[in-house]
């Protein structure tokens, strides 16, 4: 469960938010909303341990994250922006390092059925390079697969993806959330998932 | 709980950089063409007097591999920085410092390893005795893991910088200066008939330090820059 307490966050001297209070258990489902420049990725890379926040603390089951240090990390997932993909190894490569550096264990056949399940059959040797924005997209979330942390921290998940690949999203989702797991993100495209209710937290 | 031995993640991490290496292969080469073409330059400007070239082979060797050490730093963290895999390898349930470490090396693999076999061969143009090649490549050997992990500290600290390759230069050159003239002595000392002993086991000691320090000290950087 992740508790956060009163929390702010400056860049430089300015300030993004303050007095954050919010926490998420199993099978909570939440939001970040805010305009552009608001502090959502901010927020998101905060909970991470990449930033230190000005004040107030962020708890996973009762422990400081940056007490917790690396018992954190192993229960939690981070995608950014960036797909964290390299170009040169194709997707089959690239998911297997990113799991072994998570320190999942993964055979091949369940990278590819993974990756196949993100619709990505008949790509999985071809050096990511080649591969559409959109596609490399679906080879980062198809990390999400191959992982069994419970917390997911999903910065803009939708970016690029097509309206197939939105709904696979939702999908995910769902059953992670099933599976006692809890998801914090942000977006601009609305996403809902079935039989759960979004929670919304909204900075200004 | 997930968790990553710590020879398991050195191993995945050092074969991760050296599948890179060979993808991007020119990148490789770069380095040591610049190595080769550097100290081939001398002995065209400088001419053909046998001395001199006798004299000045360690110090235009060791020149030459720092400076080409130099020019492969900045790819160390910045293309893992760009695409976002050096923001997941800071989440990786295992100490960040032992990641580093096992960068650094894979770094010394394909930039440092090269100019230590190619060395003697450039060795012989100046003319160097056999005895020389071999304590020059001991030097190397022990030197110029010393320069990717000072140069690790260095291109951490600027990480993301517009003109970073310059400044890294900047800052790693003149922390360089010890490897530079015991690598550098060494050499000259076995043409002179003296010992080399004591510059190879301070040499050995630098590579010590370095190594208990440096990886943390990157680390240490890194999440700096990560901010």
């Amino acid at each position: 469960m992740l508790e956060i307490s009163n929390l702010a966050c400056s860049r430089g001297d300015h300030l993004l938010f303050s007095d954050l209070n919010f926490s998420l258990s199993a099978g909570d489902l939440l939001q970040v909303q805010g305009a552009n420049g608001s502090g959502k990725t901010s927020l998101l890379r905060t909970l991470c341990g990449f930033m230190m926040p000005a004040t107030g603390e962020i708890r996973w089951c009762g422990q400081n994250i940056r007490e917790l240090g690396d018992a954190f990390y192993a229960e939690m997932v981070y995608l950014g922006h960036l797909n964290a993909i390299k170009d040169e190894l194709n997707a089959l490569e690239n998911l297997r390092i990113s799991a072994g550096l998570a320190g999942c264990k993964v055979d091949d056949k369940q990278v590819i059925a993974a990756l196949r399940r993100m619709g990505l059959r008949g790509r999985e040797t071809l050096p990511v390079k080649v591969l559409s924005q959109g596609q490399r997209r679906r080879v980062a979330l198809t990390r999400l697969l191959l992982s069994n942390a419970p917390l997911w921290i999903l910065d803009e998940p939708l970016t690029a993806l097509d309206v197939g690949a939105v709904g696979l999203m939702q999908e995910l989702i769902g059953e992670h959330l099933l599976n006692n797991g809890m998801v914090i993100y942000t977006t601009h495209q609305p996403l809902e998932v079935a039989g759960v209710a979004t929670r919304w937290l909204a900075l200004s | 709980m997930n968790k990553l031995s710590l020879l398991g993640l050195l191993s995945l991490v050092i074969r991760r950089d050296l599948v890179l290496a060979m993808r991007r292969r020119a990148d490789v080469l770069t380095t040591l063409i610049f190595f080769v073409i550097v100290v081939s330059l001398f002995p065209l400007g400088v001419g053909p007097e046998m001395d001199m070239l006798r004299k000045m082979a360690p110090g235009v060797v060791w020149v030459a591999a720092l400076l080409a050490s130099m020019l492969s730093l900045g790819r160390m963290f910045s293309a893992d920085y760009l695409d976002g895999t050096l923001e997941q390898m800071m989440l990786v349930p295992q100490s960040l410092s032992a990641l580093v470490l096992a960068k650094i090396l894979a770094h010394w693999m394909v930039s440092g390893l090269p100019l230590v076999i190619m060395a003697p061969v450039l060795g012989l143009q100046f003319d160097m005795p056999a005895q020389a090649l071999w304590v020059l490549i001991a030097a190397l050997l022990l030197g110029t893991p010393i320069l990717s992990m000072i140069g690790a500290v260095g291109a951490a600290l600027t990480l993301g910088l517009r003109g970073g390759g310059a400044l890294v230069s900047l800052l790693v050159l003149p922390l360089c200066i010890p490897v530079l003239v015991f690598g550098a002595g060494a050499v000259e000392a076995i043409v002179s008939g003296t010992s080399v002993g004591s510059h190879l086991s301070l040499l050995g000691a630098l590579l010590v330090m370095a190594l208990v320090f440096t990886p943390w000290v990157t680390a240490l950087a890194l999440r700096i820059s990560m901010e």
